[in-house]
């Protein structure tokens, strides 16, 4: 039986603004379905997002959802996850939201390893301001302001969260469903800052400009340029240049995280104030 | 009992905001505010709160509006630079309608300016620094126990409004101490923000009742599953592009403050009903003043002060009343002319309005305000 | 009436002047009076010249700044020539004259060696401030010597209250002594 995808939607909301055949889509499902294999109530959850065509999937989530300023979803999301720990804390960004513009706060919830989700839709490109190129824009791709090719080198988000600190890190693609399911369900599982990484199609801003104007003949661009784990370990440098190895890269389960370590601080600082005697000052 | 405490106007600042139920801070190092974060690092956590120092300033705003949405009072501090950087976050705040406060320890000059020095310059940024029509309200104690209340008072403000509320001081008011009796709990109300009773299928986050104008606030995680979005939108809390809907939530959100001003609205007189001359002033520079009024009286000249507390919204309607009965009034601020416009603009009238102003790191002096009001006396 | 008496402690390097001002404030608040303090605060003072200035009045204080100071103490030269400005004309002042050489003509300057007096009488030189602040309470008056006593003594931290209170003694009676010279 097909998965049922609307007790978790506002079916209200309903046609969403993604243009047709647009990676956005499958990553909500994917989310959605990961949450559903967990069991997660709705209500337990809020779903936090900065600006952009990825930033505009709360609004069709049934959950507790936050559209906020460009670059800013983690920060935001910061506040909600320490004032309630228990609850669950989802970021879901695009590539520039998330490492041009809310670099600093992305590499900064790494290093704090919050217990809070982030998953990129990677599409290389800024959809919704019309295709301007973004930090993950392939060198030499064609934007809106790169017609003459992008000049700029890239980013690696894994490699950047990795080093930055972050617990959980994967790279899944859309083209791929089953598998991107799986690596949202286990980052949304982690506790810690887990980032999940979605290989994505924005056919009509990037694909139009590179000759790839096709959705299916991009999903299936990116899919050539990616190599699972398991092989990408046998295949030395040269043959991994290029190549976008995907499935759970790090993981680390023994680093605190901040919520839990704030709990502590409380503790210790709740136990010496007690023991504090109150001095009148006059 | 009432216990006597010698605190800077940066530590007031602090525990005002615990006794006014905040219990989330998230700051950003900045002088001449820091020392209100290092207090709120020492205080929460024993207070059961949450301290967080950000990766910079716009994450703190975008920190505290998230706690305010996820049901606790929360608030910022900040001075100079880094209450430029937090303008966008504050006018998504105004545009959810999250209570917060944000306390601006005013430094001088521009740009870096004088970091370790006063100054006043800030007055118009605070009403005007976020992009597009939003509303306003702002806070200038000029002593440290009237910063106490009025602290408690910009929580209750903003829970009751629920907009924004900026708490506006300076480096000489955060950085002085002064002995006073802290205010009991009896002295002062403590208000939250009215939460929905109806069921979470019937909630609309931006809906207002007949005659009203502050939605009910249902906190993140507590059923009520709603959206905010910095996007105009209809009562729903979802996008719209409608005209008309998005042209009248406008209206609704300057309303909150237009239409309450009586509880908003806050001022000290002294000796203006008599006054020739009329002082107006504000935060540490009102002090001065003070004195240069009483100094004058001394000498013969009638005159007066009028000194607005909540700066933001303006206090028009007395500013306009007291003109009328004036022969000039002389302006004293630490700006090169930012509340003399608004001054100018209430009092609406030919009489002669002149500033006495300075910027440079260093307080405009009794004696120079004293001059001035010979001047126009 | 207004009874303002203005107050400017300085030294170099700070941290026991700024002791020395609070107790002053304290003081003056336990007399039912109203005080107000401000630090110089630069980035730059670490270890440079720094000074508290301490407003006592009977009456609220407006302006919290100096206007004229009625009261300067300093323990360096450094300072004295930084802050030895808005001084009233016969402003008491108090240095140290091993530290402080050149009082730049300055009348009514009464000379302690507060350093010399804290190490040899009380071993430690924490206590350098509330030496300092005892003989300005002797020279001024502005408070009583039960009064700062009290604080003092509230505000120690436990286990140094004797060692405060000697110190306190100590600048009493050096203050004594040199008014007493002067007088002769």
């Amino acid at each position: 039986m097909a998965f049922d995808y609307a007790p978790y939607m506002r079916m209200s909301k309903l046609p969403h603004l993604w243009c047709p055949g647009c990676g956005i889509g499958i990553v909500v499902k994917s989310l959605i379905r990961a949450i559903d294999r967990l069991g997660w109530s709705k209500d337990d959850i809020a779903v936090v997002s900065g600006i952009g065509c990825t930033s505009r999937a709360p609004g069709y989530l049934d959950m507790n959802t936050l559209h906020t300023t460009h670059g800013r979803a983690i920060s935001f999301a910061t506040g909600i996850k320490l004032v309630r720990p228990d609850k669950h804390v989802i970021v879901i960004a695009g590539d520039g939201d998330m490492v041009a513009i809310g670099g600093n706060h992305f590499i900064h919830a790494c290093r704090r390893n919050i217990d809070i989700t982030c998953i990129i839709n990677n599409n290389n490109i800024y959809g919704m301001t019309g295709g301007q190129y973004s930090p993950t824009t392939p060198h030499g791709a064609k934007a809106a302001t790169a017609p003459w090719g992008n000049m700029e080198p890239c980013f690696d988000l894994t490699k950047l969260a990795m080093g930055a600190g972050a617990t959980y890190v994967a790279r899944g693609q859309v083209g791929n469903g089953v598998q991107l399911e799986r690596l949202i369900r286990d980052g949304l599982d982690h506790h810690g800052f887990a980032v999940i990484e979605a290989l994505s199609n924005c056919h009509t801003q990037f694909g139009r400009r590179n000759k790839l104007p096709d959705p299916m003949q991009l999903i299936k661009h990116i899919q050539d340029k990616t190599v699972p784990k398991s092989k990408a370990e046998k295949m030395d440098s040269a043959e991994l240049a290029g190549k976008f190895v995907v499935g759970e890269l790090f993981r680390d389960t023994d680093r605190p995280e901040f919520c839990d370590e704030y709990a502590k601080l409380q503790q210790r600082a709740q136990a010496a104030s007690k023991k504090k005697t109150a001095v009148p000052v006059a | 009992m009432a216990k006597a405490v010698f605190w800077t106007g940066n530590e007031v600042c602090a525990e005002a905001a615990i006794a006014a139920g905040c219990r989330f801070f998230a700051g950003y190092p900045i002088t001449p505010s820091s020392e209100i974060a290092a207090v709120m690092a020492q205080r929460l956590p024993e207070e059961s709160g949450t301290f967080i120092q950000m990766e910079d300033e716009i994450a703190a705003m975008g920190a505290i509006i998230g706690a305010s949405l996820a049901g606790v009072k929360s608030m910022t501090a900040t001075s100079g630079p880094g209450f430029s950087l937090k303008q966008e976050n504050i006018g998504f705040a105004c545009m959810v309608e999250a209570p917060c406060v944000v306390v601006n320890v005013q430094r001088g000059g521009p740009s870096t300016g004088l970091p370790t020095h006063p100054g006043q310059s800030d007055l118009m940024q605070t009403r005007w620094g976020t992009h597009g029509d939003h509303t306003t309200i702002a806070l200038a104690p000029a002593y440290l126990r009237e910063l106490y209340l009025e602290m408690i008072r910009a929580f209750n403000l903003s829970e009751k409004f629920r907009v924004p509320v900026i708490v506006l001081i300076d480096e000489i008011l955060g950085h002085m101490s002064e002995c006073f009796e802290a205010p009991t709990p009896n002295e002062y109300t403590v208000i939250n923000r009215v939460k929905p009773t109806c069921p979470p299928e019937k909630y609309n986050p931006y809906e207002v009742q007949d005659g009203e104008l502050v939605p009910t606030m249902a906190s993140y995680f507590e059923g009520y599953r709603f959206h905010a979005t910095g996007l105009n939108h209809d009562k729903t809390g979802f996008p719209t592009t409608h005209p008309i809907v998005c042209h009248q939530d406008e209206v609704r959100q300057l309303a909150k403050v237009s239409h309450n001003r009586a509880e908003i609205d806050s001022w000290e007189e002294v000796m203006v009903e008599d006054a020739e001359i009329l002082v107006v002033s504000f935060g540490s520079t009102a002090r001065g003043a003070h004195s240069a009024v009483l100094e004058m009286r001394k000498q013969g000249v009638r005159a007066g002060l009028f000194r607005p507390i909540t700066v933001w919204p303006f206090p028009d309607e007395e500013v306009r009343r007291l003109a009328r009965k004036t022969k000039a009034i002389v302006v004293a601020e630490m700006n090169l002319g930012q509340m003399i416009l608004e001054v100018e603009r209430a009092a609406h009238s030919d009489i002669k309005i002149v500033g006495c102003q300075k910027v440079g790191g260093v307080p405009v002096e009794p004696y120079e305000i004293v001059a001035k009001i010979r001047e126009v006396a | 009436m207004s009874n303002r008496f203005e107050v400017r402690l300085s030294a170099v390097g700070g941290q026991g002047v700024i002791l020395a001002g609070d107790l002053l404030a304290h003081a003056a608040y336990e007399e039912g009076k109203f005080s107000v303090q401000s630090p110089t605060y630069t980035a730059q003072v670490r270890g440079g010249p720094t000074k508290i200035d301490v407003i006592i009045d009977t009456e609220k204080i407006l302006y919290p700044r100096t206007t004229a100071i009625d009261f300067f103490l300093s323990l360096a030269q450094r300072s004295f020539d930084a802050f030895a400005v808005g001084l009233k004309p016969d402003c008491t002042i108090l240095v140290d004259p091993n530290l402080v050489h050149d009082c730049k003509g300055r009348a009514n300057v009464f000379r302690i060696p507060i350093i010399e007096l804290t190490r040899t009488k009380l071993g430690r030189m924490v206590y350098t401030s509330v030496v300092a602040l005892g003989a300005m309470v002797e020279l001024t008056g502005v408070v009583k010597h039960e009064t700062i006593r009290k604080v003092v003594e509230e505000h120690a931290p436990p286990g140094t209250e004797t060692q405060n209170l000697k110190a306190l003694d100590v600048g009493f009676a050096a203050a004594a002594a040199v008014k007493a010279e002067v007088s002769r």
